[in-house]
This record gives structure tokens, sequence and C-alpha cells, in this order.
């Protein structure tokens, strides 16, 4: 073999190191951890300074909408979990099953949250409105973090289902196998986060009662 | 270190390539080898700093005497921001971690390539392209920004230039910086050759460990931040604003959060280029590795509990202010930690000084004078009086040109002959480090002296009681353009036309200097196992029997 | 990296299907208690309330289905520094905001 050829497969596929790609994956994650930190302390402070505004400001969020989310969420955590089981024992069937529920619910949790959105605007509560800029300013800034959280919580949803899809192709082509599916599981940790991040926002936006 | 690193003829990485046809443009901008992707950072900073530098010349240029001079005030309100923007953003903070991270720590650890090879050939674009939406934000209709390089709200959003654009830049960049981050924590913690233990590890890589996490875990507060100013700026969201009942200082609060760590982003990897290159010339092994290592780590974690010492006088309370003034004072022990070291190694070594020591030895007096100003400035009571004046812009300029500057020089010179192969003019480049240091006090010291009168920094226009101390500033600036012209030309000229060198011209022995010069595609004949701790210069002999 | 640990790292822990199914029957009676108590007035505690309930349950998410348990310690000293830094952060911050 020539130097040369060695080198492109040293830049290809023969130097595996899942740990590695996992390691990378994490440390991927505490950047998001700490891209929402940042704001969950915005959300700190301002409910800290405005604590009745915020209180009367969450109670026009609807509860019902934010618990089925949070239920779609945390069952679609489980399927893509029980993906990656079922293609560790070589059940490449159950795994397309529970990759392809999981997309379903994400793309359910998105519907959602187009229905809570538009019913928000559609009372005049959106950035800039007349409505909005009539509020106190702690109503003002829970709505501003309100649309701003959920929305780049959504964005990451968006992105989740794009990568979750990209993923389902490459194992229905058989590129990701039983034996070396770390694509997979660095994708079910992405789904994960999403979920997670989800797990605070809820309590923090939807039951202030 | 004897076993496999043959200083035998292999194809250089210049002849060989990772894409399919190894000659050509794109055979560079589609590479993955580490090495290529450090060289093109080398040239693409190389421009900006350059810009940069020349925005400087006409600030001091502008400020030479009072009043109008060469430009208006709206213009120079622009030239300081870009100035701080570039230099900042594109020249110090990627500098040494993309430009001499990348090409050398997988060789200081033995590895073939970093862990994600194709993710840093990602970021180095996703760089390029945060580069050109600055250059972008020049020239759009809103014109260029005026805020300075802090954003500070609320005029970042009422002002009607290209912000958004600008801050999506620095956006971008910040995505750069931390792919490049995890790239090297993962290298670090998967790729070391076998028998490099962690505390064998040269403490550049140390330097560079410490600096990778910081990039991780700070840059994405920034990035939320100037996210949030945009989506401010856009859709009148109430976040920051105060008309909207926002509060500015959190935006202090959260800017700061990010780009205080980030001056040890800057620093931490110089820190470390000095760790080489003094053992390096006193011939001595460094005196407290393990303290030098552990400083690099203290440092990276106090630099996150000092950020609100920007804001003394922004209105925050005084219990802030105490424990932030405090909290400031402990990141002065390690740093001093290293300095100690450093003076320590040389101690009765046989020092040679070649250029990289003369530059490294410019370096700890001026990161000294720096350092020792930060102090004045970190206590509250001193700091009410100096803050926001030319006392502040002469300090950030000794730590941070003075420092990192000085040094990305240092390595430059240190590591010249490893990356091309060739040895520039060492006498050229001795008059270059004089000339430098000679010129950086000339052209930033008066700033001390101003401040220390009163100055305020960013002003336009000043009395007259400062006309000398700005005159002998702006001289000095002209000597500096010099003296970078004589420094960069040598190593341009030589990258041409310099005499080849040998594989290991000052006798290094950490295991960049076991390969050939320059290194073969994969770094390695074949991976070498490590014996040595890393600056055990006994091995010196050992390494001429090698080749 | 010899070639024995190389091994290693390629046999993965599998996680039981039943054990998932566990966790998550707890994450959603988790999410039906948070619920109820946001009903609930508990005054100064609900906040403290929800929020301990919501780092129960990313407690189960971490370690059970992002398999943080299974993973080596480097992974944990990672996730508790990241944490804990955040965590400074956010005291660090309100010293300014509480004692204004």
């Amino acid at each position: 073999m020539s130097h040369n050829e060695q080198a492109v497969e040293s830049h290809g596929h023969v130097h595996r190191d899942d740990v590695g790609a996992k390691m990378g994956m994490w440390l991927f994650l505490f950047t998001e951890l700490l891209l929402f930190g940042g704001m969950f302390l915005i959300y700190a402070v301002y409910r800290f300074q405005y604590p009745e505004q915020f209180h009367f400001a969450g109670m026009e969020l609807n509860t019902t909408i934010g618990t089925i989310n949070t239920i779609i969420l945390l069952t679609s955590s489980l399927t893509v979990a029980l993906s990656i089981t079922a293609l560790q024992k070589g059940n490449k069937f159950l795994s397309i099953i529970m990759l392809t529920i999981t997309i379903g619910f994400a793309l359910f949790f998105m519907v959602n949250k187009y229905f809570e959105w538009s019913a928000k605007v559609s009372h005049g509560i959106y950035p800039g409105s007349e409505e909005m800029l009539n509020k106190q300013n702690g109503e003002i800034l829970f709505f501003g973090l309100y649309y701003v959280m959920t929305g780049l919580h959504g964005l990451h949803v968006l992105i989740g289902i794009v990568l979750l899809t990209f993923i389902l192709v490459m194992i229905i082509k058989d590129k990701i196998i039983s034996t070396d599916l770390v694509k997979l599981e660095n994708s079910g940790l992405y789904w994960h986060l999403v979920d997670l991040i989800w797990i605070f926002l809820f309590p923090l936006f939807y039951l202030i009662q | 270190m004897a076993n496999g690193t043959i200083a035998a003829n292999l194809k250089t990485f210049y002849e060989e390539g990772t894409t399919k046809s190894n000659k050509g443009i794109w055979s560079w901008l589609l590479s993955t080898d580490h090495k290529r992707i450090g060289l093109m950072y080398l040239g693409a900073i190389a421009i900006f700093f350059s810009v940069a530098a020349i925005l400087g010349v006409l600030m001091r240029l502008e400020l030479i005497a009072p009043g109008e001079t060469i430009m208006e005030a709206q213009t120079y309100n622009s030239i300081f921001t870009l100035h701080g923007v570039i230099m900042i953003f594109l020249f110090i903070i990627p500098g040494l971690p993309a430009v001499f991270g990348n090409f050398f720590l997988p060789l200081q650890i033995g590895a073939m390539d970093v862990a994600f090879p194709r993710l840093n050939l990602l970021s180095f674009w996703i760089y390029i392209v945060g580069a050109i939406l600055v250059l972008v934000s020049l020239i759009l209709p809103g014109g260029p920004i005026d805020t300075g390089w802090t954003f500070y709200i609320p005029y970042s959003v009422r002002s009607g230039t290209n912000i958004s654009l600008a801050i999506f830049a620095a956006f971008v960049l910040g995505f750069s910086s931390i792919l490049t981050g995890l790239n090297f924590v993962t290298t670090i913690h998967r790729m070391r050759a076998p028998g490099m233990g962690w505390f064998k590890m040269p403490l550049f890589v140390w330097a560079t460990y410490a600096t990778a996490w910081i990039q991780i875990i700070a840059t994405p507060v920034i990035g939320i931040t100037i996210l949030l100013v945009i989506l401010e700026r856009m859709f009148g969201v109430g976040i920051f604003d105060p008309a909207l009942g926002g509060d500015p200082i959190l935006f202090q609060h959260l800017f700061w959060i990010y780009s205080h760590p980030a001056v040890y982003i800057m620093i931490l990897p110089a820190m470390g280029v000095v760790s080489e290159i003094i053992p390096t010339f006193a011939r001595r092994t460094i005196f407290g590795y393990r303290a030098i290592a552990m400083s690099s780590l203290a440092i990276a974690f106090v630099g996150y509990l000092v950020w609100a010492h920007h804001m003394f006088t922004s209105g925050m309370s005084d219990t802030a202010r105490i424990i932030f003034s405090l909290l400031t004072f402990i990141v002065a022990l390690p740093s001093g930690v290293k300095v100690f070291n450093w003076v320590a190694t040389m101690y009765k070594g046989s020092i040679d000084p070649k250029p990289p020591f003369l530059w490294v030895m410019s370096f700890i007096v001026l990161f000294s004078i720096g350092g020792l100003t930060g102090l004045v400035l970190g206590a509250l009571a001193t700091d009410i009086h100096l803050h926001d004046t030319y006392f502040v812009v002469a300090h950030f300029h000794y730590v941070m040109f003075g420092g990192t500057g000085t040094i990305f020089f240092a390595a430059l010179y240190y590591w010249f002959p490893k990356m091309f192969g060739r040895m520039y003019n060492i006498k050229v480049a001795n008059w270059g480090v004089g000339l430098f240091f000679v010129a950086f006090n000339l052209l930033y010291f008066p700033k001390f002296i101003m401040g220390y009168l009163g100055m305020p920094r960013r002003y336009y226009d000043y009395l007259q009681e400062f006309s000398s101390w700005h005159l002998i500033s702006t001289v000095g600036s002209w000597v500096m353009l010099i003296a970078l012209i004589l420094v960069i030309g040598n190593i341009v000229y030589s990258i041409f036309k310099g005499e080849k060198c040998s594989s290991n011209p000052w006798g290094g022995v950490t295991l960049e200097w076991h390969t050939q010069s320059p290194p073969p595609l994969l770094n390695f004949q074949e991976i070498p196992t490590v014996k040595h701790e890393p600056y055990d210069f006994s091995q010196l002999e050992e390494m001429k029997n090698e080749s | 990296m010899d070639n024995q640990e190389h091994k290693n790292e390629h046999e993965h822990h599998i996680t039981p299907y039943s054990t998932y199914v566990y966790v998550w029957l707890g994450l959603i009676a988790l999410t039906s208690i948070t619920v109820t108590i946001a009903g609930i007035s508990l005054g100064d505690y609900t906040l403290a309330v929800a929020l301990l309930i919501a780092a129960v349950k990313s407690y189960l998410v971490i370690n059970i289905f992002m398999h943080i348990k299974y993973e080596e310690l480097i992974f944990k000293v990672f996730l508790i520094l990241s944490g804990l830094t955040l965590l400074v952060i956010f005291a660090l911050t309100f010293f300014d905001f509480t004692y204004r």
C-alpha cells in the first residue's frame, strides 16, 4: 500500500473511535447547555425583579398544550432510546419503527407549537405589537423570553427532525448497523438534550399559576 | 523516544495531501490535514492583522493633534470599533489556537491528525464566512458599526449602522471557535501517543487544553447574548432594552461572562508557547512542570469568576463589586506561578539568545507591566478613577499585544523551520525584536500617563495638555509599523527564499522535533513511543543518532 | 491506546427495553405530579418544588436515556464541571441583583 492510500484511509473510516465521537458529541451538548443556560439566567434575573408580573403573564399561557407537549417529548425520548437498543440487538425493523415514531412525535410537537403561537398572535400578544407595548415591563419581558426561549427550542426540534430523518435513511440503507451505530447514539443524545431543556422550560413558563 | 522517529526523506505534507490531487488550490481549500489548515489560518490571520494594524495607525494619525486631522468623528468611531472587532475576533482569539494549536498539537502528542479532521476543515470555513460577514458589514448602506467592540446596550439597539450583521458575524466566529475547542479536547483525550501520560504532555498542549475548555464553556454564552440583541433589533423583542423594561447591566454581565474568559483564550496558549521556548533555549528542563500545567487549569477556572471587574462603575451592587474585586486578585496567583517558574528555568541554564528567546524576553517584560497595571485596575478604589481612560487602553494593549501578540511572533519564529523547512535571516530577526520592543513602549507607555492624567478612551478630540503625549504615541505607531514590516517581511521572504535547514535547528526535544521538517502528511514515519519527560534534554544525544 | 482497550470500547452496554419503559413511566408520573402541585398554592415553595422535580427528571434522562451511567468516568467529570460552572455563573450574577 502506498503512503498516500494509507493517508486517505486514516482520514476516512479505518481509524474509528466511538468513545472519541461520543466525547465530541457531549462537548457539543455542553455548549447547548450553556447557550440555554444564558437564557435561563436572564429569565431568573427578570423573574426575581418582577415576580408578580411574571406570575400574571404566565397565567395567559395554555397549561394543557404545555403538558401535552411535555408528554410528547418524553415519549419521543423513550422511542429514540428504544430504537438504539433495538439496533444494538440487531432488530433493524423495530429500530426503524421506533425512529419513525420519534420523528412523528417531533412533528406533532411542532404542530402543537404552531397552534399555541398563532393563538397568542391572534390575541395580539407578539413582540412589538400595540397590545404588548401597553403591558407592564415585567410582562413584556416575560413574553419576550417566552417567544425567544420556546422559539429557539422549537428550532432545535426542527434540526432534530432533519437529523433523525438522515439517520433513519442511513439505517434503512445499512449505513448504520448494529456494530457501528455511534451516529445513531449521538443523534439520540442530541434528541434527549432537546427533551432535557423542555423539562425546565415547561414548569418555568407554563406552570406559574 | 528512540522508536520509529526517523528523519528519513518521506514526502512532506506540501507534496502529499488528503485530496485526490496533490496540487492546486483545491488541495489546500479542501484539505483535512491539520497542518495545511493551520497554514491557511495563518494566511487569513496575517491579512486581518495587517488590516487592523493599519486601522490602528490611522487612528493614531488622527490623534496626532487636537481637533480634526484626517477624518470625521463618525469615521473615527467606526475605525476604533473595527480595529477592536477585527483584532479581537479575527486575530487574537483564534490566533494561537487555530494556527499553532492546529499545526503543533497533533505533532506534540504524537498523533497523525486531530480527532475530527473534517470538522476541523469546517471550522476553518466557518471562520472565513464570519470574517467575510464582518467585511460585508463595512460596505453595506447602513455604514460600518460604531458601538465599540463591546456592543453595549442600549446604543447597539438604537444605532442605525450594520450592527445586526456584524454581531451575527461574531456569532458565526464563535461557532468556529467552539468547534475547534471540542476538537482539541477530544484529540488530547483520545489521541496521545503510547507512553504519553497526562504529565508527559508538553506544556503548550496543557495550555491548549485549558483554552479549549474555555472555548467550549464560555463561547455559547456570548452566542446567545448577541443573538438576543439581533432579535431585539429585528423584532422589538423586549430583552435588554430599558425602554421595554430590560436591564442593560444584565447585558454587560452576559457579555463579560464570555469576554473575560476570552482574554484567557488569548493569553493561555501564549503562556504555553513561552513554556516551550524557554527550556529549549536555556537547555534546561522546565522548572515546576506540574505547577505550570495546573496553573493553566487554575487560570481557566478562576477566569470564570472575575468577569464583573469590567463593570465596577456600571451601577451594580456594592457586594458584587467587592466580591469580584477580591476574586480578580486571585487570578494573579496562577499567573505569578508561571512567571516565577519561567525565570527559575533560566537560572543557571546555558542560554542561547536566538530570536524566539528574545521575543519571549520582551514578552516577560511587557506582560509583567500589563499584568501589574491590571492589579491597579482590579482594585475597586483605583478603578473608579481610571475606568474608561487611556490607562485601560494601555493595560490591555500591554497584555494582549505585548502578551499574546508578541508570543504570536515568538511562536512563528520558533516553529518556522519546522513549518517550512527553511530558516529566516537571524540578524534581521534580532533587529526586528529590538525595534518592536522600543516601538511598543513608545506607542503604549504614554497612554498609561495620559490615562492617569484623565484622558478618556475612545474620544475623538482632546485637550491641549495631552498633545505632547499623543504626539509621542503617534510617532511610536510609525516605528511600530516599520518594526512589523521588518518582522513579517523577514518571514514572508524566507518562506520562499530562506536557506534550507535541518529538522531540529534549535535542539528542541518535544515530539515535533523528532520528525522531519516539514513533516510528512501523517506527521511521523510511525507513531512514536514516549519514554522521556517532555523537557528531558539528555535525549538530544539519542536524537542525533536517530538521524 | 493499546489493542485491549480498543476491544472493550467496542462492546456496548445494551440497556434492556424494560429499563427505558420504567424510566419513561417515572417521568410521566413526575410530570403529572408537577402539574398537580402547580394547581395548589405552596407560596414561596412553588418554584423550588417545580425545579426540584425538573432536576429529578433531568437526572433520570441524563443517567439512563443519555447513558451517562455506563460511560467512562471522565464523561461524568465533564458533566459535573460544566453544570458547576453554570451554577457558579448564576450565583455570582445574583450577588449583583440580590444586593442592589
